[in-house]
């Protein structure tokens, strides 16, 4: 049924027709309304919730839920993201799933709690110490902010991995229609958990290999569990792509101002497209070279000052040139604003290449 | 309580042909590291004089007055360098026997 | 030697070979005459009596503790510097009926992890908490800790502690007996044989309060460092119940008989909490008669005008109508007060950028709202004034119909004043159709479940559609709304 959510909100819908059954947070805006939600809707079907200490304190007892072999989740923003990070580099040396949830906000520093995407480094890249990599997906609708958290649940139980969620302040905060079926939840087998009984005795959860060659091949299996990810799990969306002599790239948010700037470019006879990463990481770098072989050029947006234009650079290769538009502080461009820039260097655009 | 006297009194111990405890002490496990000496009460261990393999004089039992108290087992920080025998309380009814638990 | 019963051995709950270790696996990786090896005896075999191996998970720290998972055969999960405590709270909310034991040092305990100690504390935790205070920092090789006696030497305070530079010696059994929850906390030593015997009885107690599911528990061992300490095993010992024991003072800081009530929170099936069936059903957007595939909206004004509400039933109305739908609000860090306003886009294909930056119509509900967003309106849009008058220096923008709707003078009047965004909802819909009345009413129906405040809004909602005889300014064309 079609209801109108909140995006945060809909992030705890997702999560617990996944399967979630405890979230462990601290408030910070533009997040706070997950917590707020997990604490309402969670303990009613059944689950648990803590507001923590801190995002250090909350990442741990996602730790420990998660080596116990439940699902669990936290969300934040920026600046408790950033105390997450040691905690997300235990989960991934442990092999533990969890879902983060990464609201993002305008940054350095405390910075200001409008929305930026100046954490794709920190969450894509990593961020933590050590040789791993979050799964990421980016959601651009309310709705997505449901399904992509069941998908990310789903993507950090097949890859013992922590999964995140990165939106940010818009996408949290706006409300649209959500539709929501009944499903069944389908929870993977976890023999590996710590659950005090019997059978789940002789486990053992822990990130330390004091022999250099076991951490060689401990990291060697992270390695290839994510090289398997790159294989089987980028996904993306093209709008108009097909015949486009530019392609707009951004996720999230920007993608919606992308998508109406495409809109109106098309308007003035420019073929502008839209290719939209659905997961960050792994990066769709194989679609996007498809998509942009038939381009001039690409443009990439974003609420920064270039961090995802990096992947786009590294897949491209210089096969097609990249050019670059962000703002941060909190501004996010308008559709105009990216239209009257495609319209002034069109020329450029279309005749390079 | 390191030097404190045993409830047991010496010459009654004297008297017994077979002590009433025994001690075996791993020679692999034990480091050496005196605790269960200092701590037995009736100083019936004691650390050899030769070096085990790893270079350390493990402790041993002098085999005479155990009583089978068990403090040393306590004290000794390895999880299985020491195990206590007793010989059945039966056998040793009418002696008093400071056992772990009222010490 | 065959009359003779073995009276204590090597726990079971010990592993027989230490198969996680990578050499001596018959030995643990402990100094001689460490205090971490007897506290590990004193658990297991508390383990052991009480019968709880297969229940056991044991979380171990960081520091010599580390591997503690190479000795005890029960599930094992080793936690990050200081969030033991932390840890062991995701495991014994996950699987309640495990005994859930936290074991932590000095540093660990008391420095890194001084928040999630109080904390699990405070909120009660059902785990059990061992901590190891041996005064110093041991793997990381005698740096000093939170419990370094004043005047003690170690490599990070080579003149001794100083409590004019590093502070006193935190006391922890002291600290968490402030706290209401703890159930049980009691600090013992070993240093001698007699207080080793009180630390195996402190040791059980903790263990059977998690079985009979009290609540949190916590013993703190006084424990010898040999080795950074550079005493024989023997000194070490007596420099625990020479020095430690005077700084701590050992005795029992709580024991309470009770748990913490439950308050149970009620229960119900997923469905019905996520609103799965929620009973609206959308009908084909037929019933407006605008030929318009979108419309924008901004909402402005003052916190606690009910900006963000308005906007939130128009999208409400349009979800009804059958159309996408979009709220975006401003949001700041005041809660109330401060200016607020929200994007509404209405339309019959997907929405692309939900920001409206030159929206087709304005609702301001106050004047800064009016001079901020007016000259962002489209051509050939509207604004929607709260007052009698437009201000004297106001001129509205090219090809803009500004209509004046004094909806808080009109929702006094009605008997609120909180029904004003009511009030402009009728204006808007009288003025730009966008979307029908009759939605409008069944939106307030579904929302406001007061009888009286649900009379109130239909009067607002009347009273706004009837007020259009105002018109102040008129666009210079196209003067029935919006453009396209």
């Amino acid at each position: 049924m079609r209801q109108l959510c909140k995006g945060n909100v809909a992030v705890i819908k997702g999560a617990i027709q996944a399967g979630c059954s405890a979230y462990y947070g601290y408030p910070i805006t533009p997040a706070s309304e997950i917590a707020e939600a997990a604490a309402l809707y969670l303990p009613q079907v059944g689950g648990t919730f803590v507001q923590a200490e801190s995002e250090v304190a909350s990442i741990n007892m996602v730790y420990g839920a998660a080596s116990a072999g439940v699902r669990v989740m936290s969300a934040s923003s920026g600046p408790g993201l950033s105390l997450m990070q040691e905690g997300l580099s235990y989960l991934a040396g442990s092999e533990l799933p969890c879902v983060i949830v990464d609201v993002v906000r305008g940054g350095p520093g405390l910075g200001n709690i409008a929305p930026e995407q100046s954490d794709y480094f920190a969450m894509v890249k990593g961020g933590g110490h050590g040789n791993y990599r979050n799964l990421v997906v980016a959601p651009a609708s309310v709705q997505e902010m449901a399904d992509l958290t069941i998908l990310a649940f789903a993507l950090a139980d097949k890859y013992r991995n922590p999964a995140i969620v990165l939106t940010d302040g818009f996408i949290g905060q706006m409300i649209e229609p959500l539709e929501l079926e009944e499903r069944q939840i389908s929870m993977p087998d976890k023999p590996w958990a710590v659950t005090g009984v019997r059978e789940t005795r002789k486990n053992l959860v822990n990130s330390i290999y004091l022999e250099t060659d076991e951490l060689e091949a401990h990291v060697r299996h992270l390695e290839e569990k994510y090289r398997r990810a790159q294989e089987e799990e980028p996904c993306y969306e093209l709008y108009l792509a097909d015949d486009a002599e530019v392609l707009l790239v951004g996720y999230g948010i920007v993608s919606r101002v992308l998508r109406s700037a495409v809109e109106q470019v098309r308007k003035f006879g420019l073929r502008a497209g839209l290719f939209r990463p659905i997961t960050l990481w792994p990066f769709p770098s194989k679609a996007l070279t498809e998509a942009a072989a038939r381009c001039r050029s690409v443009l990439v947006v974003e609420l920064s000052t270039g961090q995802m234009v990096e992947d786009v650079r590294l897949a491209l290769d210089g096969r097609v040139p990249v050019e670059f538009y962000g703002r941060s502080g909190g501004n996010v461009p308008q559709a105009e604003e990216i239209r009257d820039r495609l319209l002034a260097r069109a020329a450029d655009l279309v005749a390079v290449g | 309580m390191a030097a404190k006297e045993p409830r047991v009194r010496r010459d009654e111990v004297r008297d017994i042909a077979e002590p009433r405890g025994s001690v075996e002490i791993d020679q692999e496990e034990c480091k050496g590291c005196g605790l269960c000496v200092e701590s037995c009460p009736p100083k019936c261990l004691e650390l050899l004089p030769e070096l085990n393999p790893y270079g350390i004089h493990p402790a041993h039992y002098t085999g005479e007055k155990c009583t089978g108290c068990g403090i040393c087992f306590y004290c000794c920080p390895e999880p299985g360098a020491i195990t206590v025998f007793r010989v059945p309380p039966a056998r040793v009814a009418t002696q008093e026997v400071p056992s772990a638990a009222t010490l | 030697m065959s009359e003779y019963q073995v009276v204590h051995s090597k726990s079971p709950v010990f592993y027989d070979v230490y198969e996680r270790k990578s050499d001596l696996q018959h030995q643990t990786h402990y100094c001689p005459g460490c205090g971490h090896g007897v506290a590990h005896k004193l658990i297991a075999e508390a383990i052991q009596d009480l019968g709880v191996q297969e229940r056991t998970i044991f979380i171990s720290p960081v520091g010599c503790s580390v591997f503690a998972y190479y000795y005890f055969d029960v599930g094992n999960v080793q936690a990050a510097h200081g969030r033991t405590p932390a840890v062991a709270t995701g495991v014994k909310r996950a699987r309640p009926d495990s005994i859930v034991l936290a074991y932590q040092g000095d540093g660990d305990l008391a420095a890194i992890g001084t928040a999630e100690i109080v904390h699990a504390a405070n909120r009660g935790e059902k785990i059990t908490c061992f901590f190891i205070n041996n005064a110093i920092y041991g793997m990381t090789g005698g740096q000093m800790a939170p419990t370094t006696l004043v005047g003690q030497i170690s490599t990070t305070s080579p003149w001794g502690r100083r409590p004019s530079n590093e502070g006193y010696p935190l006391h922890v059994c002291e600290l968490l007996a402030t706290l209401e929850a703890p159930v049980y906390i009691e600090r013992v030593a070993l240093s001698d044989n007699k207080n080793i015997m009180r630390a195996r009885r402190a040791v059980r107690k903790a263990i059977e309060n998690q079985v009979a599911g009290l609540g949190f528990s916590l013993v703190e061992i006084l424990s010898p460092c040999p080795t950074i300490w550079k005493l024989d095993p023997v000194e070490a010992r007596k420099w625990v119940a020479d020095e430690m024991i005077k700084a701590f003072p050992l005795g029992v800081y709580r024991d309470r008989k009770t748990a913490v009530p439950v308050t149970p929170v009620p229960q119900h099936p997923v469905a019905e909490v996520l609103d799965l069936e929620a009973e609206v059903t959308a009908k084909p957007a037929t019933s407006h008669h605008r030929h318009v595939r979108e419309t924008t909206i901004k909402i402005a004004g003052f916190g606690g005008q009910g900006v963000l509400l308005l906007g939130q039933l128009l999208v409400e109305m349009g979800m009804l109508e059958g159309l996408e739908v979009s709220w975006l609000p401003s949001y700041g860090p005041e809660m109330r007060s401060g200016s607020a306003h929200c994007h509404v886009c209405l339309s019959r294909q997907r929405i692309g950028s939900p920001l409206v930056s030159h929206p087709q119509a304005l609702i301001a509900m106050n004047k800064v709202s009016l001079h901020k967003f007016a000259p962002e309106v489209q051509a050939g849009g509207l604004i929607l004034y709260n007052h009698d008058a437009l201000p004297a220096n106001f001129e509205p923008p090219p090809e803009v119909r500004a209509v004046c709707v004094p909806a808080s003078d009109l929702a006094d009047h009605i008997g609120s004043a909180k029904v004003a965004n009511v009030v402009m909802l009728g204006a808007l819909l009288s003025e730009t159709e966008c979307l029908p009345a009759e939605t409008a009413l069944a939106v307030l129906e579904r929302r406001v479940r007061n009888p009286a405040m649900l009379e109130l809004n239909r009067r607002a909602l009347q009273a706004g559609r009837r007020y259009d005889e105002r018109e102040i300014h008129v666009a210079l064309s196209q003067p029935d709304g919006f453009a396209e």
